[in-house]
């Protein structure tokens, strides 16, 4: 299968992408990754007539903790996320998903600012941002603007992100001591995309829930954020009880549909009980556990 | 039209003027001829068409040629050369790590990036490393067998010069 043909632009620094983006608007995507644009592009599910890849530009493969936040460049692959010793430390629900994302060789080349910007409603990455609260920096040539994730996602592969904007960084509240999280991911076989995955961050404070963020991939039309069982949390000490109903409010925020991987009544079920196992591991991890 | 691109592929620097939309794959086995990288699903589940790119493994149908430019390639008949087969060959052959064969090329450049990285790897590292190159007749237990037997005849072969340097020092 071939792509529809397209012209290449390879520019080698960011203000070129961004001028190019803004002469070309909405007739060009930018390619990062490529793991899920390529793919769409050889289908014809995408033809645009430009494309700007971003991965000659110097500097884009960062992640860094700094000023108390945890920044992230457009080219940080998958792959140094599961390699990362400072995601494995500090941010459990990012180095639980990132071995689950697709396959070792689509990890050695995809990224997670692509992933996020693909918005693929089975995507994990959108999830995992939405658990973690974060911001997205959305850059063109005449400025910047920071969008949180939770108003980024706006349908079935729809975001905020504008045709002259590029993804520049995503930042997430620097972890602080008592932080556990978890990524737990259903899939048929190794490498497909999700059944249902719910991923879980906590924020424990002298035992009770500082904050909680929880988020459902593949069981809606976009990445969800179950935000009722996240407020049942606030402030709550994580008994058995407060656990099950923050689970139960979880998968009343699901919205799945009916097709090959299972039911609807399948689906939000394991939404529940994802999101039971997912907090349990996520506040044994704050205690310093696990 | 064509944009000019200079890839080095095994060792060799070639240069072609292509089409931007053109698949590295397609680049490797159509002007190249370079026919050993296969074409499985083309959908990017397989692993097929796997190359190392910079040494590293990636499904060179979702990749673009003119994204190779100025990088380095290894396709499977880079393995081979002199005639003598790479020890990821002579143990796919020895454990009957294929049957058919078109998985092969993937599965032993995917394995020799992670015995690069892994020189020992556990049966587990192995199969998850190969989680992106799919085989529909062996069921696995072959190849995993063959990656562990060359990862033994590596470091046999390894060990050889250290020890023969370590001699001559005493």
């Amino acid at each position: 299968m071939l792509p529809a043909a397209f012209e290449y632009h390879a520019p080698k620094s960011m203000d070129e992408a961004l001028g190019l983006l803004d002469e070309l608007g909405e007739d060009a995507k930018v390619l990062a990754g490529g793991q899920s644009l390529i793919p769409l592009l050889k289908l014809r599910f995408a033809s645009p007539a430009h494309l700007v890849d971003i991965n000659k530009i110097q500097d884009l493969d960062f992640l860094e903790e700094r000023d108390g936040t945890l920044r992230i460049g457009p080219l940080f692959r998958h792959k140094s996320a599961e390699r990362s010793s400072l995601l494995a430390s500090r941010y459990h629900v990012m180095a639980d998903a990132a071995p689950q994302i697709a396959d070792p060789i689509i990890r050695n080349r995809g990224t997670i600012a692509g992933s996020v910007a693909h918005a693929d409603p089975s995507g994990d990455w959108g999830t995992v941002l939405l658990a973690l609260d974060a911001d997205l920096v959305l850059r063109s040539k005449s400025g910047s603007r920071t969008v949180k994730a939770r108003d980024f996602f706006s349908g079935p592969f729809s975001t905020a992100l504008q045709p002259t904007e590029i993804l520049s960084e995503i930042r997430i509240p620097a972890s602080r001591s008592q932080t556990g999280g978890s990524y737990l991911k259903l899939e048929r076989k190794v490498g497909d995309f999700a059944t249902v995955a719910v991923a879980v961050h906590l924020q424990m404070d002298n035992g009770k829930v500082g904050s909680a963020g929880i988020g459902l991939t593949a069981v809606g039309p976009q990445n969800i954020k179950a935000g009722k069982a996240e407020a049942a949390l606030r402030g709550a000490r994580l008994d058995d009880a407060t656990i099950k109903e923050a689970a139960a409010l979880a998968a009343e925020a699901a919205e799945p549909r009916a097709d090959h991987r299972g039911s609807v009544e399948y689906k939000r079920n394991v939404v529940r009980v994802f999101t039971e196992r997912g907090l349990k591991r996520a506040y044994e991890r704050a205690r310093g556990g696990g | 039209m064509g944009q000019p691109i200079t890839v080095t592929v095994n060792g060799e620097n070639k240069s072609a003027e292509v089409e931007p939309r053109l698949l590295l794959v397609h680049f490797l086995r159509d002007k190249l001829r370079l026919t050993g990288t296969h074409i499985g699903c083309d959908t990017t589940h397989c692993g097929a068409c796997t190359v190392l790119v910079d040494g590293t493994p990636v499904k060179s149908c979702t990749m673009l040629a003119v994204q190779a430019d100025g990088q380095q390639v290894t396709t499977v008949e880079a393995l081979a050369a002199g005639g003598t087969l790479h020890p990821i060959q002579a143990a796919f052959k020895q454990e009957h790590g294929l049957q058919c064969g078109f998985c092969t090329p993937g599965m032993m450049l995917t394995s020799i990036a992670l015995l690069k990285e892994k020189p020992d790897p556990t049966d587990d590292e192995i199969r998850w490393a190969l989680s992106g190159n799919i085989c529909r007749c062996t069921g696995y237990m072959n190849i995993v067998k063959a990656v562990k037997s060359a990862a033994a005849q590596m470091k046999a072969s390894a060990a050889v010069p250290e020890a023969a340097a370590a001699a001559a020092r005493s």
